[in-house]
């Protein structure tokens, strides 16, 4: 049983409360995981990784067991505590703030020049 | 007695406000999709209990939610926007080359006659339409393969397709607009396009006169006249009396001919209303006073309606898709503001109240008139 923590928009989205828990073939990986989540929960299609390259989005990271693990291989297995359920695997909302340049395309409608 | 629905589209969710048809008295439901971005929402004129909702954010992308019951539950719906086949390059701010890419739908228009089926106007500009209700998405490539459109440049906002008028009259006629390539007509319903812009001139271009290029904001029409089209330019209200085959200037005594939405009064196709707003660089109304302007006569000749609204130290804007009419015998108007008022006038722009005052910045309002 592989636990996984959405971030609070997501969780909105999908319409749960709290952790997901998903039943992955071993080995588990990112990409299978995301697989399982996005089989129980379709809404989440495109939300986490595009449609088509499956490409994390850019502002959406994978943290677990402490460890940033956003530019791993897909494929790669997952810690081994996140495969047994001990530890859960986040899907993070990237923090985006501070008095820098805003790391995306902040929107502008509105401000056409 | 019949009620009156507004949708309102916030930086932070969506909401559902409703009132008889004295329009005094407001419900407000509310936030929809909290913390996300909410582009649109519009109803379908076949079916007022089928609306559609444009979810977005920076985070987590594009998401469309579907209503069949006015708004009181929604369900995720669709959100596969693929461009149909190589999508090639447009121009990027500093004129070169840049790769077609999907960001977000801007606008929502339902069919006039089929609930299932709506049009999507998505920036990287592009048409998409589904016909089985939200759960698929095709793009109408005719638009995006247009031998412009490698030319086409965003406005500040992004490159969208704002604006998708459908021709009650002609089935297969509509009119979409696009900052800041601007306005194209289809006739076959989508298949082709062909730019419908001249009499425009857009002096921030290096052609002011050019075929495509130009920044339109806004196109608005009366359903009972749909060859008439007024139009709202970065700089300029504009009207065209044959289906945009040729446009000419109308703002005549306007304050300043800057500002984002345009519309048509329900019952008289020659009155119309715009939100002048200072600049271009100034994005808020002149000298600190909201007012609308109304033309009885088609353009050229504008008042000012002030009553109920902010006169002094207002500094707020008014944005493309924030501003409908209702379809009762006296015709109200409705516009948000980009500090989160809702402002309601239920006789044509005589008098003004604001609905709510305190919602995150409006994005867009649409209005339905229910039995």
């Amino acid at each position: 049983m592989i636990r996984v923590v959405l971030p609070a928009h997501l969780r909105t989205l999908a319409r749960v409360s709290g952790d997901v828990e998903l039943e992955v073939e071993p080995p588990a990986t990112q990409r299978s995981v995301l697989d399982a989540l996005e089989a129980r929960y379709p809404m989440l299609c495109g939300t986490i990784r595009d449609h088509v390259t499956q490409q994390r989005r850019p502002y959406v990271r994978f943290f677990a067991c402490e460890e940033d693990l956003s530019h791993e291989p897909p494929d790669a297995p997952l810690p081994d505590a996140v495969a047994s359920g001990a530890e859960p695997f986040f899907i993070i909302g990237a923090i985006a703030g501070g008095s820098g340049p805003a790391p995306f395309a902040v929107d502008t409608r509105g401000q056409e020049g | 007695m019949s009620r009156v629905r507004v949708l309102v589209g916030t930086r932070k969710g969506a909401f559902v406000l409703t009132s008889d048809g004295k329009r005094d008295r407001w419900d407000v439901s509310g936030p929809h999709f909290g913390g996300w971005e909410i582009y649109h929402l519009k109803g379908s004129p076949a079916d007022p209990n089928r609306l559609y909702a444009s979810q977005s954010s920076g985070w987590f992308g594009q998401v469309i939610q579907r209503s069949n019951d006015g708004g009181k539950t929604w369900e995720s719906a669709g959100n596969k926007f693929v461009y149909d086949g190589p999508t090639g390059t447009h121009l990027w701010y500093d004129g070169t080359p840049h790769p077609w890419g999907f960001a977000r739908v801007w606008h929502l228009e339902p069919s006039l006659s089929d609930p299932d089926t709506v049009y999507a106007g998505v920036e990287d500009a592009a048409l998409f339409r589904t016909t089985d209700g939200g759960q698929s998405w095709q793009e109408l490539p005719g638009l995006r393969n247009h031998a412009s459109a490698s030319s086409w440049q965003p406005g500040a906002g992004g490159m969208c397709l704002h604006t998708i008028l459908l021709d009650p009259s002609q089935p297969g006629r509509m009119f979409i607009a696009i900052s800041a390539a601007g306005a194209f007509r289809s006739d076959d319903a989508g298949k082709t396009w062909r730019p419908v812009n001249r009499g425009l001139k857009s002096e921030g271009i290096p052609d002011p006169t050019a075929e495509v290029g130009h920044c339109v904001h806004r196109i608005a029409m009366h359903r009972s006249r749909p060859g008439v089209l007024f139009m709202q330019k970065h700089w300029d209200v504009m009207r065209s009396d044959d289906a945009g085959e040729s446009w000419r200037e109308v703002s005549g005594n306007l304050p300043t001919d800057f500002g984002f939405p345009i519309d048509v009064h329900a019952h008289e196709p020659e009155t119309i209303y715009v939100v002048p707003i200072k600049s271009d660089s100034e994005h808020y109304p002149p000298e600190g006073k909201l007012r609308v302007y109304r033309s009885r006569t088609g353009g050229n000749e504008w008042e000012a309606l002030t009553k109920g609204l902010p006169q002094r130290d207002c500094y707020v804007n008014v944005l493309r898709d924030a501003m409908a009419v209702d379809s009762l015998d006296s015709c109200g108007v409705y516009f948000g503001t980009s500090g989160g008022q809702v402002y309601a006038s239920a006789d044509a722009g005589d008098t003004w109240a604001p609905i709510v005052r305190d919602l995150p910045g409006v994005l867009s309002v649409e209005v339905q008139t229910l039995p």
